[in-house]
């Protein structure tokens, strides 16, 4: 009897394969694959594409020496320190803060261009961001009006470029979920505070922040894991250069494996990436589990 | 603040006034002679219908996979109790959190092993899984909210569970399922990695990928034309986000998709 119960149950579930069928092959499959093979000296072409060799660790160990690695690791945590944790997020808190009190034509309009960026497919918006940096380009034009001399932006300070491009893209997600976050908030809490007497810092200070941190803090996470994975604005606008001023870890991992050819070393690049992007994940999973068990 | 949105629209006012300027540059100016040329300029077979018919294909394709798979998936997580359900989806939610740029990488391995390299069937199912998590996420919410009395009486009339998600559940959450379309076909839209790796042949690729050998290949570029051809490309999307912002009354609806 038990057993034809859990057949049954078993069953019941049966739609859910198409799906797991997918994700198992597509996804799980891949990282799995990802930890495998940069433990080999696999490569793009040649001899080493059919048969790959077993080869340890030695791609870690490589990537410990390489020079390009802790630099492209630290230029990952400058960029996602920059344009998602700071820039991101406060600029899109602060546009929500300032939204509600703005007349609704002006936050309206404002809304529509941060939105307006958002939404715009990747590669057509890396395009205008080149082109807004690059040497006669706009922010140039701008600048020249105040006398300014001419700068080479995407030479001469590439991860400003980026990362400024970067909080131009990816602000509107934040300014969303803050919008939404600061609706939830009580009116009554800031109307007793107003009425005690704080003023409006204080009353952001100790009032709306605390009541509105569950959303900061999936907010931060969420920029974070979407920031660690951008590949094609930084690719579009300084492919990675100059002399790896702007390599980021998915930009290295796509440079070893596509342009170098080894698939070996660039997929042990990829699985530092998974793990990094997985020890997130789980911390995001943690803090969803706390805010409603 | 309408600084902060001024400094937002400079970017893009680039791109629209160098779609009517046949001798637009980087820089951003009022066209002396606007005009329809570059637009004349790109509508060609080749250039953009070919890429966009591709990348209508990949989307749409991407779309009704991930549709499907994705209500099957929802029906049983959503209608029946147990223990499998809340380690599944956080399993699934999990999944949503690792870097796809990472794994792209090893899914080309993947696709050199099979031979599915330059298949278009094949990246629409990678690209559908890709969007399967959030799909599910999304899918189930919508269907706990049509009450599970319609289906029991259904039932009683002597209906299946199949006939039943067909003909009631499925109608009354067809504008939920709605907003999960289009959210993939956007996705899939403006996807350019995936496309970029899997896709060689010329012949296959989305607009994504043609507008970026466009503009890589032609060395002295002819920005304008890149310009317009940009604007034609991102049409559809900003059409199709409108449409979802409308409907789900406010702009959120992408943004809570994205949150789970």
């Amino acid at each position: 009897m038990a057993a034809t119960h859990r057949t049954r149950q078993l069953l019941r579930y049966l739609p859910v394969l198409p799906a797991v069928l997918l994700l198992l092959v597509f996804l799980a499959g891949p990282v799995l694959w990802a930890f495998h093979s940069s433990l080999t000296n696999a490569g793009l072409t040649g001899r080493y594409a059919r048969n790959p060799e077993w080869v340890g660790l030695e791609n870690y160990q490589r990537l410990l020496q390489d020079p390009v690695f802790p630099l492209s690791l630290a230029l990952t945590v400058l960029f996602v320190a920059g344009s998602a944790i700071v820039g991101q997020n406060v600029l899109g808190l602060a546009l929500a803060v300032l939204m509600r009190r703005a007349r609704p034509v002006v936050s309206a309009t404002v809304g529509t261009a941060v939105v307006a960026a958002w939404v715009l497919p990747e590669i057509v918006a890396a395009f205008a961001a080149y082109a807004f940096f690059s040497r006669d380009g706009t922010l140039n034009q701008l600048l020249g009006q105040f006398g300014a001399a001419e700068t080479d932006w995407l030479y001469t300070v590439p991860m400003a470029a980026v990362i400024l491009a970067n909080i131009w893209r990816g602000t509107a997600f934040s300014m969303l979920v803050y919008r939404a976050a600061l609706n939830g908030v009580p009116a009554e809490l800031t109307e007793a505070a107003h009425m005690d007497g704080a003023g409006p810092w204080q009353r952001l200070a100790f009032i709306t922040l605390p009541v509105i941190r569950g959303s900061i803090a999936t907010n931060l996470m969420l920029v974070t894991l979407q920031t660690l994975a951008v590949f094609t604005l930084i690719w579009v606008m300084t492919a990675g250069g100059p002399a790896n001023g702007s390599t980021t870890l998915p930009v290295l991992a796509y440079q070893e494996a596509f342009k170098f050819g080894d698939i070996g070393y660039g997929t042990a690049v990829a699985s530092v990436l998974i793990l990094i992007g997985a020890a997130f994940g789980a911390a995001y999973l943690r803090l969803l589990r706390e805010r409603n068990p | 603040m309408l600084l902060i949105g001024a400094c937002f629209l400079l970017p893009l006012l680039w791109l629209v006034l160098g779609s009517v300027d046949p001798a637009a540059g980087h820089g951003t100016k009022v066209p002396q002679q606007p005009g329809l040329d570059n637009f004349a300029a790109v509508l060609t077979p080749e250039l953009l219908f070919r890429p966009l018919w591709n990348s209508l294909l990949l989307s749409a394709g991407t779309g009704m996979v991930t549709l499907a798979a994705a209500v099957l998936a929802a029906y049983p997580l959503s209608r029946y109790r147990s223990r499998f359900n809340t380690p599944f989806m956080y399993g699934i939610l999990f999944g949503t959190c690792l870097p796809v740029t990472a794994i792209m990488v090893p899914v080309y391995g993947l696709f050199v092993q099979l031979r599915l390299l330059d298949s278009l069937p094949a990246t629409v199912l990678f690209l559908a899984a890709t969007s399967l998590p959030m799909a599910i996420w999304m899918t189930r919410n919508f269907m706990d909210a049509v009450p599970l009395a319609l289906e029991e009486a259904a039932w009683v009339d002597g209906a299946s569970r199949l006939a039943a998600l067909r003909s009631i559940v499925l109608p009354l959450m067809r504008p939920g399922l709605g907003v999960v379309f289009i959210f993939v076909f956007i996705q899939a839209w403006g996807n350019f990695f995936v496309p970029f790796v899997l896709l060689l042949s010329e012949g296959s690729q989305p607009a994504a990928v043609s507008i970026f050998s466009f503009f890589g290949q032609h060395g002295a570029v002819a920005y304008g034309q890149l310009a317009a051809f940009s604007i034609l490309y991102s049409i559809p999307v900003l059409a199709l986000y409108v449409i979802v912002a409308r409907g789900a009354g406010n702009s959120l609806a992408l943004a809570g998709a994205v949150r789970g």
